[in-house]
């Protein structure tokens, strides 16, 4: 849909890191909160958004998640808790650590969970978040998905510490990183730090090893990486993996799987058609929403 | 009616707010213990616990998105911070969040914040610590902008920033902490939006705001006692502009005078100056004269510091060139 036009601007595929908001979001109620960077269709799909009207976002169009005012760097769905749809690296760690202040405030139970990429953990914003969290014991969960590149940097040349999570330690805060090629580590690791978000105000920082499958964003061709790289990685999809195991486990059938993925590209299809037939967003409210 | 400080005044609105509305609460470097840098939440405290007056770490990117993610999901946060000139470190927070999460969301979600403090310059704080950013902050859709010059006017519009719905830049004075003035029993509230008309002519109309307006108003009496009748406008709120008010009052006098402690270039008085040239430009009879900041960073001596700022005589002489 972005190489034929009908998406414009920036969009950054989620391909390849599926298994870190599934595994991860699954692991929430729907009094939770999720925030993430510009990388959000994933995350807001997962957190139960029509994907009819996420496509319509994409597509500027007014029955958008956000009218056509937000784009694909701009989620937001106010029905499931999905605060955004962050485009400044690392701008939103600050706010999910104030959506889980509130939550401390209100004596509600909610956690909030955080994403972004390890392009982000180099900015100041996400050390002045960590310490305030970790300082004042809030109940969120900062899953950082390293997917090797911020943009088309590798890691090794962007940060001195490698293994992410250990940075948690600068701030005394509680820590893992996992697989996030593996979706039920995913959701294990989540789980637990989501309980002690929970019941304990405790803060925790997840680094979930991952791979982006696509270039940074569409206009990127990934010349910085090698096609060897990009082979040995692709063997590691989490959606097939996953899929095969269910198979080998005798979880799921050839028919079922057969079905399910009939039916996701149906809906697929159903959320471009809907996106194509929608209007585009009206002038008469480009000055509205600015003010209240 | 009684008479009480800038300060005062600034503490009485933030604790019948929080007196009011259990939402509201105080966040920003010193706040609690140490009573404010400039001892605005004096007692507040005391009052009100640690839960709603909270001491932050050095940082202002940090405890600014706090802020907003608080406003987010319903609390209304009094954002302080200890001068403006390090509002420029939560920059990102208010221009690229604060400013933009309702529009961006489609109005799904709203961000009704006060981040509040001292600006400008005080008595030889030198370059870092004597900048008036108003119009930063003006130059960006999405926020609102408050600058009180009296006691009066502080409670009364901070009471209506803290229940406004939207993020307001609220941005006061070390200078005017101490200035006294009279204020009105009981509660009251001042609306944001709505430019006052401290004293009426025909002649000149001289506009300000915040501290300037003090000295604004020192020329005014000055001139008026030498029989030229001069309109004196105190703006309140720099966005949105009362541009009804001003433009009546220039239909009137064709003749103004902008006072601001900004650089000149750039500065807020600049949009002042485009407002009346795009809206009343036939009545003027004579060009738009600005008295603003000599466009250097603040020198520490005392000598020079005040070379920099209008003062009482700067005004006067622009008001004689017209």
């Amino acid at each position: 849909m972005f190489t034929l036009g009908y998406i414009g601007g920036f969009c950054h595929l989620y391909i390849g890191q599926e298994a870190v908001c599934v595994g991860a979001i699954s692991s929430l109620r729907e009094d939770d909160y999720v925030l993430s960077a510009y990388r959000d269709h994933g995350h807001c799909i997962a957190r139960g958004s029509d994907p009819k009207k996420v496509m319509a976002e994409l597509f500027g169009k007014a029955t958008g998640l956000c009218k056509g005012k937000g784009g694909s760097m701009h989620l937001f769905n106010a029905e499931k808790n999905f605060l955004g749809g962050f485009a400044i690296v690392g701008g939103h760690i600050p706010i999910a650590t104030g959506v889980a202040f509130a939550n401390k405030y209100q004596k509600k139970d909610s956690c909030v969970l955080c994403f972004f990429g390890e392009g982000a953990v180099n900015i100041g914003a996400f050390h002045e978040a960590l310490n305030i969290s970790a300082t004042w014991k809030l109940p969120v969960v900062y899953i950082c998905e390293n997917n090797r590149y911020g943009m088309g940097t590798p890691i090794e040349r962007a940060t001195s510490l490698y293994d992410i999570c250990q940075k948690a330690c600068a701030y005394s805060m509680e820590r893992d990183h996992i697989d996030g090629m593996d979706v039920l580590a995913v959701r294990k690791s989540v789980e637990k730090a989501v309980k002690r978000a929970r019941e304990d105000s405790i803060p925790t920082l997840i680094e979930a090893r991952t791979y982006r499958f696509r270039g940074h964003s569409m206009l990127d061709p990934a010349h910085y990486r090698t096609k060897e790289e990009l082979e040995e990685q692709l063997k590691g999809d989490p959606i097939i993996t996953f899929k095969d195991k269910l198979l080998k486990e005798g979880i799921l059938s050839d028919s079922t799987v057969q079905s399910m993925e009939e039916g996701i590209k149906k809906e697929i299809d159903e959320a471009v058609d809907f996106a194509m037939k929608s209007p585009a967003p009206s002038i008469d409210i480009l000055s509205e929403d600015l003010y209240i | 009616m009684a008479i009480i400080t800038y300060r005062e005044a600034l503490n009485q609105a933030l604790k019948e707010e929080m007196a009011r509305d259990d939402k509201v609460f105080l966040m920003g470097e010193e706040v609690g213990f140490y009573h404010g840098a400039y001892k605005v939440s004096q007692g507040l405290l005391e009052e009100f616990g640690e839960k709603r007056v909270i001491d932050t770490p050095i940082t202002e990117e940090g405890f600014t998105g706090v802020g907003i993610g608080a406003a987010m999901v319903g609390l209304r946060p009094v954002i302080e911070m200890m001068t403006f000139n390090f509002s420029i470190l939560a920059l990102d927070q208010i221009v690229n969040h604060a400013a933009k999460i309702r529009y961006m969301s489609g109005g799904q979600f709203k961000v009704p914040m006060v981040i509040r403090g001292p600006g400008g310059a005080a008595y030889q704080l030198a370059a870092q610590h004597s900048q008036a950013f108003e119009s930063y902050f003006c130059y960006c859709p999405g926020l609102k902008v408050v600058m009180p010059a009296t006691p009066k006017d502080a409670k009364g519009l901070l009471k209506s920033a803290i229940r406004d719905d939207n993020p307001v830049i609220f941005i006061e004075s070390e200078t005017l902490y101490n200035t006294k003035g009279e204020v009105p029993d009981g509660e009251y509230l001042i609306p944001l939006g709505k430019a006052e008309i401290l004293m009426e002519g025909n002649d000149i109309t001289i506009i300000s705001y915040s501290k300037m307006l003090l000295i604004a108003e020192e020329a005014t009496r000055a001139l008026r006692g030498e029989g030229v009748s001069v309109e004196l406008i105190n703006l309140r709120t720099l966005k949105p502009l009362d541009k009804e008010l001003i433009i009546n009052s220039v239909k009137k006098t064709g003749r103004v005078v902008i006072v601001e402690e900004g650089w000149r270039f750039g500065g807020f008085g600049a949009q002042i100056a485009e407002t009346i040239y795009s809206e009343a430009f036939d009545y003027l009879d004579s060009p738009i004269e600005r008295v603003a900041s000599v466009e250097v960073p603040m020198p520490y001596a005392s000598n020079l510091e005040k070379a920099v700022l209008p003062d009482k005589d700067k005004v006067i002489a622009a008001a004689r060139r017209i």
